[in-house]
């Protein structure tokens, strides 16, 4: 066979020079862990170099083309100063929500010193420079290059039977003037038993072409219980690439939403693998796209087990000239009997010019499951709107009421009443600026 | 209060009502009979404003205030209500909330002030109770789960909520049971009033002998083709309407 030399990009090239940048700035590493780390980050950036950015004839990349897309890669953002952050604002959009605040700007842990004792008893945060993945694919190249390119992992631990009644809040911060990129790095290892509810927000400037590269991995322990709430509020010419691995041990009970609120193009990846049995997980979505914004979520969720029950539910809304895209693959491995896995994804399309790609996948190995999908694509239903008319409401009025309505179904499972209001008024709001 | 002249609409090329005129005053109860197909309900989705029919003549005026040209919400607020035959489910939306919704939207256009939160819990309550309707279905979301009696039921509360002027039922007797019947009868009978006018569409004369009637109109292809008094509904009760299919109205 002949070696074929790859024509790389302008962003390609870039991606390289910089991670050979980078390798100077990272801590050497003393034995062990450092060194790990060291080790996987070359291992990702020579995967990354073999393959490139994946383009339309990569399945999971086809309707978001990073090759095309992603012409430019933005230099790295500099990192703040470790005390900053204490007294920065973040995730106030939500309102004020009673949660543990943990604040990370431009892929860095603030205040890390003074954050230990402010948690509550049985969590732990650290930050390591091993940033090897441990449940994300490690040849997707979003996750190589985060694994490359991350400076940190922080690693928030909750210990055995622990509950935490309030969300712990992560807040990724964009610091930026100019066109930058973050790279961040979140595992949480949620303990036996232990039950936590979760919150990322993503916040950056409007008007300036951030791109951010985020993975976050979330392990479960057996019987432990996760609640874990995802909201997109990048700015409105934000790149943003995340990738989510959970893993899911015996019995437990977990839930992850995803909400899409800012970003020119978003593309959120997940890869839920079932580690033991009889486990349950819902996965749910929330997209309000609008102008020319690209929102995919990409999804895998993999039955390695016997007894796993998924659920998918997605709902978006695209409104003028936007585009959605949904794929969603429900694997059953051969062994994995007495499966019960349902994904549904339904959008809305509020204009001529929206459009939605949804494809939904089952592959399935055992004989014994129960497994369905359905995907839906269609303009707010003429004869409801005409039943609140009748009654009084004005169209557009009746129209956002429609639109609050199909969305709101993919947040009410969430136990929160606090963070399913807060979503709530997400919508409400982006209702609002659209009539 | 009503006043439909010569009015001709179809849906989708297809001719549905073709003439028809009516009067119905205030404090009058006017129903309309007629077999299936006769145009019935495309009759009330014409006078409360579906934009999927096409008026090609005539008019319909509510007190001299031409309808046709006013889209469905400014037609409630001028106080026109439509009780639907088939009630939709909107999930996600608390009935509480919608009833609100609707009650406000109509008050606003008015140019009146919203109603206070706790004027309108007990207007709400009053209504249910009338209407054998539970503060738990309130809470659910709008119809949703409902019977098919029960949505009749909640078209009947907000009629009362909503205080119309002119107050259409199309086929509100569809579906229901003799026990959900007389509710929703006693309901409309309540609502009676020198100062308001209903146009009661129906299939069967059974409804009539719980809502009595003024006046009766047939409707047979597209056309009114008989008015009379409470007496044609019985008429049409013994010998059915085959008279009227058999020789659609010259």
């Amino acid at each position: 066979m002949t070696a074929l030399t790859p024509i790389r990009t302008k962003a390609e090239t870039a991606l390289m020079a910089q991670f050979d940048a980078l390798r100077g700035e990272l801590p050497k590493g003393g034995p062990g862990k450092g060194d790990a780390g060291k080790a996987s980050r070359e291992a990702a950036m020579a995967a990354f170099a073999t393959r490139g950015l994946p383009h339309r004839r990569v399945e999971a990349y086809h309707y978001t083309d990073l090759r095309n897309l992603l012409r430019e890669a933005a230099p790295l953002a500099r990192l703040p100063s470790g005390k900053a952050g204490r007294s920065v604002e973040a995730g106030r959009f939500l309102g004020d929500l009673s949660a543990h605040e943990i604040i990370i700007i431009n892929g860095r842990l603030m205040d890390a010193a003074n954050l230990a004792s402010q948690l509550p008893k049985g969590v732990r945060i650290a930050t390591t420079s091993d940033t090897a993945p441990t449940i994300l694919d490690e040849n997707d190249a979003v996750v190589a290059l985060n694994t490359a390119l991350s400076r940190e992992t922080v690693t928030l631990e909750i210990a055995k039977g622990v509950k935490i009644e309030r969300p712990l809040h992560v807040a990724f911060l964009q610091d930026a003037g100019a066109p930058q990129a973050v790279y961040g790095r979140l595992n949480v290892l949620v303990g036996e038993g232990a039950s936590v509810t979760l919150l990322e927000t993503y916040e950056g400037p409007n008007g300036i072409a951030t791109q951010s590269n985020i993975g976050v991995e979330i392990a479960a322990g057996d019987g432990a219980s996760v609640e874990h709430v995802r909201v997109n509020a990048e700015g409105d010419k934000a790149f943003s690439l995340s990738s989510l691995g959970l893993s899911l041990g015996r019995g437990t009970s977990a839930l992850s939403l995803n909400l899409i609120l800012g970003s020119l193009v978003s593309r959120h990846q997940i890869l839920a693998r079932f580690a033991g049995e009889g486990a349950k997980l819902n996965l749910n979505g929330v997209g309000m796209l609008d102008g020319d914004r690209h929102g995919d979520v990409t999804l895998v969720v993999d039955h390695a087990v016997p007894g796993g029950e998924s659920r998918e539910l997605f709902k978006t809304a695209v409104d003028q000239r936007a585009n959605g895209v949904f794929q969603g693959k429900i694997i059953v491995r051969p062994h994995a009997q007495k499966t019960d896995g349902k994904m549904m994804s339904a959008a809305l399309l509020l204009s001529e010019d929206a459009s939605m790609n949804n494809k939904p996948e089952l592959e399935i190995f055992a004989d014994d499951v129960q497994c369905g999908h359905g995907a839906t694509c269609g303009a707010l239903d003429d004869n409801l709107l005409f039943y609140l008319m009748a009654r009084g409401i004005p169209r557009p009025d009746a129209q956002a009421l429609l639109i609050r309505s199909f969305l709101g179904e993919a947040i009410e499972e969430l136990s929160s009443e606090e963070l399913r209001e807060a979503l709530g008024g997400l919508i409400d709001g982006w209702l609002m600026r659209r009539a | 209060m009503l006043e439909i002249r010569n009015l001709h609409a179809e849906i989708d090329g297809k001719p549905i009502l073709k003439g028809v005129t009516l009067s119905v005053k205030a404090g009058e109860v006017a129903a309309i009979m007629g077999p299936n197909g006769s145009g019935k309900s495309t009759l009330s989705y014409v006078i409360a404003g579906k934009d999927e029919y096409e008026v090609t003549k005539g008019e319909v005026l509510l007190d001299g205030e031409n309808l046709l040209e006013m889209e469905p919400d400014e037609r409630a607020a001028k106080g026109l209500f439509l009780a639907f035959q088939y009630p939709l489910e909107i999930p996600g939306v608390a009935t509480m909330t919608f009833l609100k919704a609707a009650l406000n939207a109509q008050r606003k256009k008015r140019g009146e002030d919203e109603i206070a939160p706790a004027d309108f819990i007990r207007s709400v309550n009053r209504a249910a109770d009338m209407l054998g309707i539970s503060r738990e279905m309130l809470r659910r979301a709008l119809n949703v789960g409902f019977s098919g009696g029960e949505k009749k039921r909640m078209e009947i509360l907000q009629m009362a909520l909503l205080e119309p002027r002119m107050c259409v039922l199309d086929e509100t007797d569809s579906g229901l049971d003799i026990d959900a019947l007389r509710i929703v009868a006693e309901g409309v009978n309540g609502l009676r009033a020198k100062n308001r006018a209903f146009l009661v569409i129906t299939h069967y004369q059974r409804l009539l002998s719980h809502i009595v009637p003024d006046t009766v109109h047939v409707m047979a292809d597209g056309r009114i083709v008989k008015s009379g008094g409470p007496e044609v509904a019985t008429e049409l009760e013994a010998k059915g309407y085959a008279d009227f299919a058999a020789q659609p109205a010259a």
